[in-house]
């Protein structure tokens, strides 16, 4: 008889991903290289004026934070299903969104925080002034949870489609696009000098909904996946 | 002798085929059911509706006297499945994977060096199993039936990719499962070395109208 807590299980696995992540470095290195490339081509680009730089460093740190979420999403759940290890998860006595939710934050890990440690030097890059890089890497903090959580929901959706990649930008993008415009508003406010607070708040109020629906959605997904 | 797991009258289609209609089984302590059929007839479809991840398009399954729904978790504590896909993570090593599977499957104190001397992959141990032949990752994903405390086992082909002493291994296993009263449902192409009251023998045909129970 299987006597592990719910909690055990959970973070047996989320110690589980982290190990293979470990292993596989490039998998969790290619998307934040992708950031970093994208960031510095623009200044290439569009000129070294900070002008021009300043204004848009918001809105190309953003979208490119976006697509690279995107980049890695797929393998989410591609390697468990294939190796039968979602299977285990769906017969595993715990509550299966509880695991999902593991997972997010194992994701979360390994792709959205580097992303915020990362924010200052594109910040840098890309001539954002220095009063918004607060602002910035806090609408990454409480957003890149999000990403991680709506691709999840993509991810286990598609993921018994052989390559659903398409599919899942074309499912999850538009669901992107209020995290883009709440994000970007919020340093366009301190940039103009007034407060991102209300801005800030409803992303976080996004953020704690998303995280709250997306696990059960992600098991749903896993348990029609699995059939 | 008491009634481990009970299917009441399942039946089952997928892709539009009907697999198997009306089909009844039942299966004590310390008794092993052997599913035979050809490739595609239904065998791991039955495998895994008594799994639980799959649902019949009719009749239902009882573990225990009890409905499967009614207490999923009692279910899935006291089953143990093992699939076509051996559930072993291919990035990690052999000792790893026992290691992090031992945990999930909540049994506490697993030698994890002993269980892999049992199944032979000593000298393997800090290989990624990848690297590993089938067999040897076969053996990686039947090393949680050593320590097992499950009463009911649910093996999809257990002895594919198995040399002639894994399989013997593995009898020996079953032996000592069933002699604890605990239950083995189990499809395979290999004859197996029991007879008489213990086996019980499932038959499914490509049409439905022959099926067949012994």
């Amino acid at each position: 008889m299987n006597r592990a807590s719910s909690w055990q299980l959970m973070t047996t696995i989320m110690r589980r991903d982290l190990a293979v992540a470990l292993r596989r470095r490039s998998d969790v290195i290619n998307p934040l290289l992708f950031v970093v490339i994208v960031v510095t081509l623009f200044p290439l680009a569009v000129g070294p004026g900070p002008d021009i730089l300043g204004r848009i460093a918001t809105g190309v740190i953003w979208v490119a934070a976006l697509l690279s979420s995107l980049l890695g999403s797929e393998r989410l759940f591609r390697d468990d299903f294939l190796d039968g290890n979602l299977e285990q998860m769906v017969l595993s006595p715990a509550p299966l969104p509880l695991l999902a939710f593991g997972k997010v934050v194992v994701h979360w890990l390994l792709s959205g925080l580097p992303l915020v440690i990362l924010a200052p030097v594109c910040a840098l890059l890309l001539k954002l002034p220095f009063a918004a890089w607060g602002t910035l890497m806090l609408t990454l903090l409480v957003g890149t949870p999000m990403l991680s959580a709506m691709t999840a929901v993509g991810a286990a959706l598609t993921v018994s489609l052989g390559r659903g990649g398409a599919l899942l930008s074309l499912l999850l993008l538009p669901l992107f696009i209020p995290l883009l415009i709440f994000a970007a508003a919020a340093v366009e406010s301190t940039l103009v000098g007034t407060s991102a607070y209300g801005q800030v708040l409803l992303l976080a109020g996004l953020m704690l909904l998303t995280l709250t629906l997306a696990p059960l959605a992600v098991a749903a997904a896993i348990r029609v996946s699995v059939n | 002798m008491s009634v481990v797991i009970e299917a009441k009258q399942l039946t089952s289609v997928r892709a539009g085929r009907t697999l198997f209609s009306a089909l009844s089984l039942q299966l004590g302590g310390g008794e092993i059911l052997h599913v035979e059929g050809p490739n595609g007839a239904g065998k791991s479809t039955l495998l895994r509706i008594i799994a639980g991840l799959l649902q019949p398009l009719e009749g239902e399954v009882w573990l225990f006297g009890q409905p499967q729904q009614d207490d999923p978790e009692l279910w899935q504590r006291q089953t143990l499945f093992i699939g076509h896909k051996p559930a072993v993570k291919a990035e990690l090593t052999a000792l790893e994977n026992l290691h992090f599977q031992s945990q999930l499957d909540g049994a506490a104190h697993v030698d994890a060096w002993q269980l892999l001397e049992t199944v032979g992959l000593l000298g393997l141990e800090d290989i990624p199993a990848q690297q590993l032949s089938a067999g040897q990752q076969r053996r990686i994903a039947l090393a949680r039936l050593w320590y097992s405390q499950a009463k009911l086992w649910i093996l999809d082909e257990p002895f594919t990719a198995l040399d002639t002493y894994g399989i013997e291994l593995l009898h020996q296993r079953f032996q000592r499962h069933l002699e604890q009263s605990g239950s083995i449902i189990l499809t395979s192409h290999q004859p197996l070395s029991w007879s008489g009251e213990r086996l019980q023998k499932i038959r499914i045909e490509h049409n439905d109208e022959e099926l067949v129970y012994e």
